[in-house]
């Protein structure tokens, strides 16, 4: 999370500048890098469904727990299970989990950002300092005492890592707002008369969107890391439905008979999160003039 | 700093000794013990440190015969409303104070009377106690009790200094004063329970070591990884899916003992309106969720054959076993005779069950055995806490639970199928049942009794408000210096008579 | 100075209470009954309602919030329901334990990524930087309980170089108990230096690029002289202020590096807190860690004008 104080600061939102960032980060090998993972594995995730794999919940008493073969090409699970299928319908859980938390958490946050920021006063301090306190608490201890109040289940993960996020969007939301009303052209807008919905609509959530859009790319790798996190403290994706983070909690019991079953899972998180990292960082330098 | 120094001092952090004194004993725990105070404790895992801490009345060995420990020998009247002990000579407590009648009474009392006691039910049979003299107890009884002598060699039966207990009042817990062979020198929560050897013990020949470290280590490979590295000598609870390996590996060994408990599934079938579903409400369907389920092969596929299948409270190698009802063959045609006589096809089931993952392991497995005779499980996985408060709410359809065991077969039975047993969560109400399980609580005959639960046993094969699947075996291992380990199927680790090989 | 420090304490005083607000509430909402959760499997339910009584569980929840606070204002945090240790003692035992963890973790972090950030900052945009760059994205993305698991596969059970898990107070032998805390802190410390070694970069370059850098070039001094003398000293200013920050994140890392290496710690006895409903441990130790966070916030800033003596005056 820490990655906040990183954020450009809002210029001005011209057609052009915005085209010319979207063609430096074409140009940019380690972001196309990181789109590419990411897009593998979106593909993959939405594929899951017509691969010729065998159904994820898909039994076998007969092969539990066997290495890596020409039948199971990433071997099999504790209750012989293909693990491959379940890597792939996992990815659902894991991107799922990721973009959903995120939405939670940007949905929630830039409205009351962007109000704190352009109400000020009484409204602006009473949700500060709540977002003070939320960022007060370690977001992982937040999160864990969220998902077992809501009850272990993947939408609940997904809630409880949203709410958690929130924090940190309403504070960028809410100082993007305060550096954009500082703008001629928004006193001008006031001058013309237009209304506040006009205004925030208009100049302000354009100008706030650039830093939100990094930021929310690299808290979806967060995101995905966190689901991992409470699935691994059994909070999460529930059985016998996978995600990387309960298969891993699973496996931990196995390292030593069935190393498999712990590999696999933890490649695919540090490669799907490392791809959104790389992304979010040619997004930041695409988007921020100081860098250029 | 030098590279030549550098190198010395990463290769003295690399291979340095492990921290480990000749006469420390290292016991690696699964989980941390709760508060260590006999009367109000509640865990499993409290009672194996009190197995080194508090000497009990009576002990039980390892074919569950009860034995002398602070009383020596105790006898019975004819209608069996009094019990006598007679008790050890020259046992004092940790504290200096001398252990006699008297204080067995004030034992007695405060696991009846401490308002905090998770006792009480254990010793309400309890009238009066009378000291015949220093070394002589009388216990009156209200009724005949078969189940006490039994308590008696649990934490009802643990002797605690009266004077420390009473200037401690309920906040004995940090400096717990009993007689056993090592007494209370620290406490670490979740990091490490430290006794040192109490040099006036009765028994002091039979203890080997000064100290004895108990050390809570939650996750089981991170366990056994800490015995193979030799920072601990004996870890409880192995997981079962470790014994190929632990057998394989010369420097270790395995010691293995069946529980007296049982794992298995609970049904509601009267605790309100969640009982009100083909589950809950006809036998016939619970009958054929058992007969879906093929024990042997979930033993095989989460436990590698190493627990012992059941289908009763009592596991097939116990005396009290109903060999009448042996454990069925898994029959799927049976199972849909059963389900197209109860008038349904497809049985929609919310099995609830602990977010553990070998619960989980064991719900899925179920899972997809009962689909093929038409049971829909759909599987709700709740953190412990709540899995219990949802099933004393009644707020549930199945659950999936065990229970840890207790000597007397009373205490794996009664509290379970009797109308008003104290943790019938099924809330299942039978008087011919409860009219059994009462009459074999009263009687010291042994074969009465096993009459007696054996007809209960037949009732409940019909009825089956609880699925019993398998019995959890207690699996140690041991570092190869550590002799003269037996193994208990109370799961209690006894350190008497143990010792580390020269 | 003294007065932004005494203003930015009296506007975290708000931002506490209603910190403890919320970890009061949230836990009530919790399911499941703390001294049903402590009852494991003996539940006679006279005992349940005695205990729930005893410690004021059926009192209402404002009166119970207000006796708490009003308890911990005097320095009384309650017991553990579950051990009955108090939980100020709990918090003593445990406070050691993670600051040690923490500061190993700040250490590696450190050596690892200022050195790193340096290196690319001054080879920007060859493979070096490019590699330092992968490297770092790479501790930031590797999730730290995966890691964890792997490196007690790897480490201790298969090379037996280091004990799994465990803890061994420092005075008591500080050998082992640097060995029993290497793991854990690589793990913790590798996500930190990645943040780190990005800090360092990006002050780096700002501060290459100034005049006086240009400057102490113009004037011959030697490349090591220019980047080590002038460049990192200006440099270090945020990164000082990086190190203070990241406090919070190391808090929030150790909570699952503590429950893989079974360290017992902070992180680990809030969440087998939260799990066993052992409410006054939760409040009191998510409380420490709070007023904690915020004292490193106000640290950092009070630092930073100390170092940058152009702050103070706007």
């Amino acid at each position: 999370m820490s990655t906040a104080s990183h954020m450009p600061a809002a210029g001005l939102p011209t057609a052009r500048r915005r085209s010319r960032a979207w063609a430096q980060l074409r140009t940019n090998p380690s972001a196309m890098f990181g789109a590419g993972l990411v897009a593998f594995f979106v593909v993959v995730a939405l594929l899951a469904p017509v691969l010729p794999i065998p159904g994820p919940a898909e039994t076998d008493w007969a092969a539990v727990r066997k290495a890596p073969s020409a039948e199971h090409w990433l071997g099999t699970d504790e209750i012989g299970r293909d693990v491959l299928s379940r890597m792939i319908w996992g990815a659902q859980a894991s991107l799922l989990a990721g973009v959903v938390s995120v939405a939670i958490a940007l949905g929630l946050g830039i409205p009351l950002g962007v109000v704190a920021g352009y109400r000020r006063g009484w409204t602006d301090a009473v949700i500060s300092r709540i977002t003070e306190a939320l960022l007060a608490a370690p977001f992982l201890i937040l999160a864990i005492a969220l998902a077992a109040f809501l009850g272990p289940s993947l939408r609940n993960a997904m809630i409880a890592i949203g709410l958690s996020a929130m924090p940190v969007f309403i504070r960028l939301a809410r100082g993007q707002t305060l550096l954009v009303m500082t703008e001629d052209y928004v006193e001008s807008a006031h001058a013309i008369g237009l209304t506040n919905g006009a205004i925030i609509w208009r100049y302000v959530l354009p100008n706030i969107f650039p830093p939100l859009l990094v930021q929310a790319t690299l808290t979806i790798a967060t995101a995905i890391i966190a689901e991992a996190s409470l699935s691994f403290l059994g909070l999460g994706q529930q059985p016998p439905a996978p995600s990387w983070g309960s298969m891993l909690n699973t496996a931990k019991a196995f390292l030593e008979q069935a190393p498999w079953m712990a590999m696999w899972p933890g490649i695919a998180i540090f490669l799907v999160v490392l791809g959104f990292n790389l992304l979010g960082d040619g997004l930041r330098d695409a988007f921020d003039p100081r860098e250029n | 700093m030098s590279y030549k120094r550098m190198l010395a001092l990463t290769a003295a952090l690399m291979i340095g000794a492990p921290f480990a004194q000749a006469a420390d004993l290292r016991i690696g725990l699964a989980e941390d013990p709760d508060v260590l105070d006999p009367d109000q404790s509640r865990t499993f895992v409290g009672r194996i440190v009190y197995a080194a801490l508090c000497d009990k009345l009576v002990d039980i060995t390892p074919d569950l015969q009860i034995i002398p420990q602070l009383a020596t020998e105790w006898e019975w009247s004819d209608d069996g409303k009094v019990l006598t002990m007679k008790l050890r000579e020259g046992v004092t407590f940790h504290d200096g104070e001398p252990f006699n009648a008297t204080a067995v009474a004030a034992n007695i009392d405060r696991s009846q009377n401490l308002d905090e006691s998770r006792r009480k039910s254990e010793v309400a049979s309890i009238a009066s106690t009378e000291v015949v003299d220093d070394l002589t107890i009388r216990i009156n009884l209200t009724n005949a009790d078969a189940t006490l002598i039994a308590q008696l060699a649990d934490r009802a039966g643990m002797m605690m200094s009266p004077k420390a207990a009473a200037e401690a009042g309920a906040d004995f817990a940090n400096n717990l004063v009993c007689s056993g062979p090592f007494k209370f020198k620290e406490r670490v929560q979740q990091d490490r329970i430290v006794l040192e050897k109490f040099a006036d013990y009765w028994n002091a020949d039979q203890i080997n070591f000064d100290t004895v470290t108990y050390l809570p280590i939650t996750d089981g490979t991170v366990r056994l990884a800490n015995l193979r590295a030799g920072d601990v000598d004996i870890i409880e609870r192995l997981a079962a899916t470790d014994v190929t390996s632990v057998r394989a590996d010369d420097n270790l060994q395995l010691e293995m003992a069946v529980s007296l408990g049982y794992q298995g599934i609970t049904v509601n079938v009267n605790n309100g309106d969640r009982a009100q579903n083909p589950l809950g409400q006809d036998a016939r369907v619970r009958r054929a969720l058992s007969l879906a389920i093929d024990r042997e092969a979930l033993n095989q596929v989460v436990f590698e054959g190493v627990m012992a299948a059941g289908n009763q409270p009592f596991p097939p190698t116990s005396p009290w076993y109903s060999t009448a009802h042996p454990i069925p063959a898994r029959d799927v045609e049976a199972a849909k005779a059963l389900l197209a006589d109860a008038g349904v096809e497809t049985v929609e089931v919310e099995l609830q069950l602990s977010t553990d993952p070998v619960a989980q392991q064991v719900g899925q497995v179920i899972q997809a055995m009962a689909a093929e005779a038409g049971f829909d499980v759909k599987i709700v996985a709740k953190e412990f806490a709540t899995q219990l408060s949802e099933q004393t709410a009644g707020n549930y359809e199945a659950s999936q639970i065990g229970w840890s065991g207790r000597v007397d077969p009373d205490g794996n039975i009664h509290q379970f199928m009797t109308c008003d047993g104290g943790i019938n969560d099924s809330k299942y109400c039978n008087p011919a049942v409860d009219e059994l399980l009462n009459a074999a609580r009263t009687s010291n005959i042994v074969e009465e009794r096993k009459a007696d639960y054996d007809a209960a046993l037949a009732i409940l094969a019909e009825d089956m408000p609880i699925i019993y699947l398998y019995h959890q075996t207690w699996i140690w291992a041991l570092a190869g210096k550590v002799q003269g380990y037996t193994p208990y199927p109370d799961g209690m680790i006894r350190l008497e008579g143990v010792s580390f090989a020269e | 100075m003294l007065s932004f420090i005494g203003r930015r304490i009296l506007i975290a005083i708000p931002t506490v209470l209603l910190i403890s607000v919320f970890v009061f509430f949230m836990q009530k909402l919790l399911p499941g009954d703390p001294v049903l959760a402590l009852a494991g499997e003996d539940r006679n339910p006279e005992i349940l309602e005695f205990l729930r009584e005893k410690y004021r569980l059926n009192d209402p929840l404002y009166v119970q919030y207000f006796t708490w606070i009003g308890n911990a204002l005097q320095g009384d945090l309650g017991i553990s329901l579950r051990t009955q240790q108090p939980v100020l003692t709990l918090i003593g035992q445990k406070l050691p334990v993670t600051i040690q963890l923490a500061v190993m973790a700040l250490i590696i972090a450190i050596v690892i990524g200022v050195p790193a950030g340096i290196v690319s900052a001054y080879r920007k945009g060859t493979w070096v930087d490019w590699l330092a760059n992968i490297l770092a994205l790479s501790g930031l993305s590797v999730p730290n309980f995966w890691l964890g698991i792997m490196l007690i596969l790897l480490v201790s059970v298969k090379l037996g170089w280091l004990p799994a898990s465990g803890y061994q107070p420092f005075l008591d032998d500080p050998l082992q108990s640097i060995r029993t805390m290497l793991m854990p802190a690589f793990v913790l410390g590798t996500g930190l230096a990645a943040t780190l070694m990005r800090h360092t970069r990006s002050a780096m370059l700002g501060v290459l690029k100034s005049d006086y850098v240009r400057t102490a070039r113009a004037k011959g001094l030697s490349e090591t002289t220019v980047v080590v003398k002038h460049a990192l000293r200006n440099a270090l200013v945020p990164i000082v202020t990086v190190v203070t920050l990241l406090f919070g994140e190391l808090l929030a890392g150790a909570v699952l590096t503590e429950q893989i290496f079974t360290i017992p710690g902070f992180g680990k006895l809030v969440v087998d807190a939260v799990f066993n409903r052992d409410y006054a441990v939760v409040q009191g130790i998510v409380l420490c860690t709070a007023i904690a966070f915020i004292a490193m916030n106000i640290l950092a800033d009070a630092l930073y004008r100390v170092l940058n003596p152009r702050m103070r005056n706007s």
